[in-house]
């Protein structure tokens, strides 16, 4: 079985997988890393998006090894350095973005791709950005406005 | 001001901080050392006899620890229905039995044949494909017409006309229905399809089974709204293991929406395995599986009648319902269709005589069972069409011709003729509500600037009303239920005088953490990080009956409440010996006791402390402890009820509905946590409008399903919605809980498809077209059919 290495949250990780062996599968069984998830077989929800060398990526439809010696964030790598919410994530808990948590991690990791790209997106453009995200819980209004608390938190930071 | 802590603070959900770090718990994040894992071959044809499943070469691949197969359950109990319901000649429904694992035959794609259990998913996998499977195929039948249609194949021998039952409900009113509709000034009639829905929450199923062989005990992990139903329904009636020796743990729960109440065979499966093989066994749903193993919701055909005078005064409803019930009965879809349905026939109308008949058919499909809202939407959906029908054909303003029929607000409590008695409600102020906040006096102008961009915009009312907390246990089992529906908690005071509350009530999203504490916190005067809840494990909880209908705080809140105040009055007898003062003479409020008449206190930690250090303490009349149990089962359902409005925007050229305003005002009663309360509405509107617009599952007449994936079905997507405006500002509290509460769950779900539909077809009754009825999901071929055919 073929070995790899990558930085995993700022630590370096390594470990054998099958050629088969999926990124969110080696996050999740092999490192146990289970803040990111997998909620469907065909990459349309979103559960399991985390950043891999800077762009978000569905971990579901990328294999182990082709993220061999890559930088990856997830959603546990999402919070200050004291352990304190990340502004994003706070966002979330202070404008309720969230009821069951499933797809909450991926919702986060896209949030943060979106206002890396786009510090100050329109509602309309939050949504739009959404399309590859699941929620069932709580019709997107709420993490609409978590974004876009998000966003004005983090404008007023620069 | 608002409040920062108790009832009514929207204060901010503790578990979210676990959610948002990747650190909460789901069933599937959990691995037991030793753990092997089991993948399930399932039927990939709707029916067909079952010949023979060989397994021995299958049984000799790498990996494989065993393959079990349905001659493995011959003598375990089959999956058992929770429900049993009478057919108006008196007959009881029709009750096949429901193999842990396909034998003899198989009922519809999806039902498992096999579950190989191997060292790891991979090879399990693997060596399902090396199974021979010989099935004879028959023909299936998915149509509920045809079905019942007389030469239809029979999905069970022991129901040849495939009808379950045939209710009728009230049967006294029958005649004297009949007789109305005959006799009125209008009757507008509307044939509609309720469509068939896959509940979706993101989390698939997944289930562990363990087994100590130390200990005798099995425990297993599920992803289940109520751990203590599936303890009696697995333990009790399938496997046959006592309760006190096995444990059934539901811990972070990714959503549920009805689809997690029920025992599924994998439960049974897995608990079954990890026994037989002395070794964890563990199953996870992939999404493409839930598909056709999770139960379906929804899926009804009806014709609807409705009598009105010529004021527009409805005399008189009469409903024909075929309700799919899936190839078997899931545990509690018999009595979706019946008493979760016929009871709300009135609405929120003053309708003196309703009938209702329903006859419950078995096709080659997924068992259905309860989803968000379960009856109610069915029953507010035709209920909610047919008046707005009524208004068109008779040019009534469709909220003038409710307002005309609503119950008026001093008619409480009031008798409906189907059953059920509503305790509180005011259905004129919601409607004035919503009239306000959503701009109704507007709506012409806004109608004229879309028509000026080539647009047809449409304006949707909805009135609805549910019945939530399910209970009391009394009258559901003279109508059939198979389970008590009481709700009990415990409240534990520790020493240092913190509180720890274990509930039966089970939290997969609503934020229970959270809300729970507010409500002890207020009784206690303490602040919300003192209180602890402890849910989701039978072993930590004492008897629960679990999370579905709105029923949390109504009915598990009220257990909590009344074992606190069985707290409150112990510790008021010790608080009156500490301060040497008559018990009469205590009163506790702000977390202090104190003594009337003079200024002796002592606050609430110092009296558990006493409880547990009893130096000082009246041994010889109080016990010492500060713990209590309540069993709480009310008197009668809670009945939110709301008014709802919808503007959308048709594209004659395209058939694509946009959703421009979409405004609630709903009645919940007393309301503990607002902003959980407004999470709860917006999640139902997004599940309405998935049905009303986009969502269905869709069988070929083979019985494939074809919506069986996200690639085919349709869910609702941000940019699918608007954002909501919504107002719980009218309370009407509930009489007999000690919250006043009445829940809020399910609400969306039940008032937005008929709002929705309603407001497509308000605008394709403009501009020259005219087109009575299209049913869900209005998809864009859809309507653009309809318009196309209207022209
Ligand atoms: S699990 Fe990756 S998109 Fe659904
Ligand atoms: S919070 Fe449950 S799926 Fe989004």
């Amino acid at each position: 079985m073929p070995k790899i290495s990558m930085t995993v949250n700022g630590q370096a990780v390594s470990g054998e997988v099958e050629g088969r062996t999926l990124l969110v599968q080696f996050l999740r069984e092999h490192l146990g890393l289970t803040g990111t998830h997998v909620g469907c077989d065909t990459a349309q929800c979103g559960a399991c998006v985390a950043e891999v060398d800077g762009a978000s990526v569905k971990t579901c439809n990328m294999l182990a090894a082709a993220a061999d010696g890559a930088e990856v964030t997830t959603i546990e790598g999402m919070a200050n350095e004291d352990g304190t919410l990340g502004v994003i994530q706070q966002a979330f808990q202070d404008n309720h973005g969230l009821q069951c948590g499933f797809c909450t991690p991926g919702m986060v990791m896209t949030a943060a791709d979106l206002l890396k790209r786009n510090p100050n997106p329109s509602e309309a453009e939050i949504r739009a950005y959404l399309e590859g995200n699941i929620c069932r819980c709580t019709g997107y209004h709420n993490i609409v406005k978590s974004i876009q608390a998000a966003s004005a938190a983090m404008v007023a930071a620069e | 001001m608002a409040k920062d802590s108790g009832i009514g603070a929207s204060i901010k959900r503790r578990e979210d901080v676990r959610f948002l770090t990747g650190a909460g718990n789901y069933t599937d994040d959990i691995n037991i050392a030793g753990q092997a894992y089991v993948y399930f071959l399932r039927s990939t044809v709707a029916h067909g006899k079952l010949n023979a499943v060989k397994t021995e070469a299958a049984a000799a691949m790498p990996g494989v620890v065993r393959i079990f197969t349905g001659a493995d359950f011959a003598e375990v109990g089959g999956i058992p229905c929770g429900w049993q319901i009478t057919s108006r000649n008196g007959e009881v429904m029709k009750e096949p039995r429901h193999p842990v694992l396909a034998h003899g035959k198989v009922r519809h794609v999806g039902d498992p044949i096999a579950a190989v259990v191997a060292n790891s998913l991979a090879e399990a996998r693997d060596a399902a494909e090396a199974i021979e499977v010989d099935i004879e195929d028959l023909p299936a039948v998915v149509d509920m017409k045809a079905a019942i249609g007389g030469d239809a194949p029979a999905v069970h021998e022991e129901a040849p006309d495939n009808i379950c039952y045939d209710w009728g409900f009230v049967e006294e009113n029958r005649e004297a229905v009949d007789e109305a509709i005959k006799g009125a000034h209008h009757v507008t009639t509307l044939e509609l399809v309720n469509n068939r829905l896959i509940a979706n929450p993101m989390e698939p199923r997944v289930a562990i089974g363990d087994f100590n062989r130390a200990s005798g005990e099995s425990t297993l992990y599920t992803t289940s709204q109520n751990p203590h139903v599936i303890r009696l329904l697995m333990g009790a009636f399938v496997l046959g293991i006592p309760e006190h020796k096995l444990r059934v743990i539901a811990p972070d729960v990714g959503g549920g929406f009805g689809t997690k109440i029920f025992h599924y065979a994998e439960e049974a499966l897995c608990t079954f395995a990890a026994k037989a093989l002395n070794r964890p066994v563990k199953w996870t749903a992939d999404r493409s599986e839930a598909f056709i193993s999770d139960a379906h919701g929804r899926d009804h055909v009806t014709k609807i009648e409705l009598a009105l005078d010529a004021e527009g005064k409805f005399l008189a409803i009469r409903t024909n319902t075929l309700a799919n019930m899936g190839a078997y009965l899931s545990t509690f879809a018999p009595s979706v269709p019946t008493w979760l349905h016929g009871t709300l026939m009135a609405g929120t109308y003053t309708t003196p005589l309703i009938y209702c008949n329903v006859k419950a058919v078995f096709t080659n499909t997924v068992p259905v069972d309860a989803y968000r809202g379960a009856g109610r939407p069915e029953a507010t959906f035709q209920l909610e069409r047919v008046v707005d029908k009524a208004a068109r054909e008779m040019g009534i303003d469709p909220v003038e011709l409710r307002r005309r029929n609503f119950i008026p607000a001093d008619a409480y409590p009031y008798q409906t003729p189907v059953a059920v008695a509503y305790d509180t409600g005011d259905y004129h102020a919601t409607m004035d509500k919503l009239v306000e906040i959503a701009d109704l006096k507007g709506f012409e102008a806004r109608k004229a600037e879309s028509a000026a961009r080539g647009k047809l915009r449409g304006l949707g009312i909805a009135s609805y009303i549910e019945a939530c907390g399910i209970a009391p246990s009394n009258l559901v089992g003279q109508l059939g239920a198979r389970a008590g529906l009481f709700e009990s908690a415990t409240v534990r005071v520790n020493a240092a005088g913190g509180i720890v509350v274990m509930t039966g009530s089970h939290s997969h999203g609503q934020g229970h953490e959270t809300t729970f504490p507010q409500v002890i916190a207020e009784m206690f005067g303490m602040p919300e990080d003192m209180v602890e809840i402890v849910h989701g494990d039978t072993a930590r909880t004492p008897m629960g009956m679990g999370t579905y209908g709105s029923r949390s705080i109504a009915v598990g809140g009220s257990a909590m409440v009344r074992a606190a105040e069985k707290i409150i009055a112990k510790a008021k007898r010790i608080a009156s010996h500490l301060m040497e003062a008559a018990v009469e003479d205590v009163e506790f409020k702000n977390g202090e006791f104190t003594v009337a008449g003079t200024d002796k206190k002592i606050d609430f930690a110092s009296v558990a402390l006493a409880a547990y250090v009893p130096h000082n303490y009246p041994l010889e009349s109080i016990e010492p402890g500060l713990e209590e149990t309540a069993f709480y089962d009310p008197s009668n359902f809670t009945y939110p009820a709301g008014a709802y409005a919808c503007e959308v925007e048709v594209d004659p050229e395209t058939g694509v509905v946009d959703i421009l305003a979409f405004t609630a005002a709903d009645d919940f009663g007393n309301i503990i946590n607002p902003m959980v309360v407004s999470g709860q509405v917006h999640g139902g509107i997004g599940q309405g409008v998935g049905q009303a617009l986009l969502e269905g599952a869709v069988y070929d007449s083979n019985g494939q399903l074809v919506s069986g994936s996200y690639m085919d079905y349709a869910m609702p997507r941000a940019d699918d919605l608007p954002s909501f405006t919504v107002d719980h500002s009218c309370q009407t509290p509930c009489t007999h809980n000690p919250l006043g509460v009445k829940g809020c769950g399910e609400a969306g779900a039940i008032g937005t498809p008929p709002t929705v539909v309603n407001a497509v077809l308000d605008a394709l009754n403009s501009g020259g077209i005219n087109v009575p009825h299209i049913d869900m999901p209005l998809s864009p071929a859809r309507v653009w059919s309809a318009i196309e055919a209207a022209k």
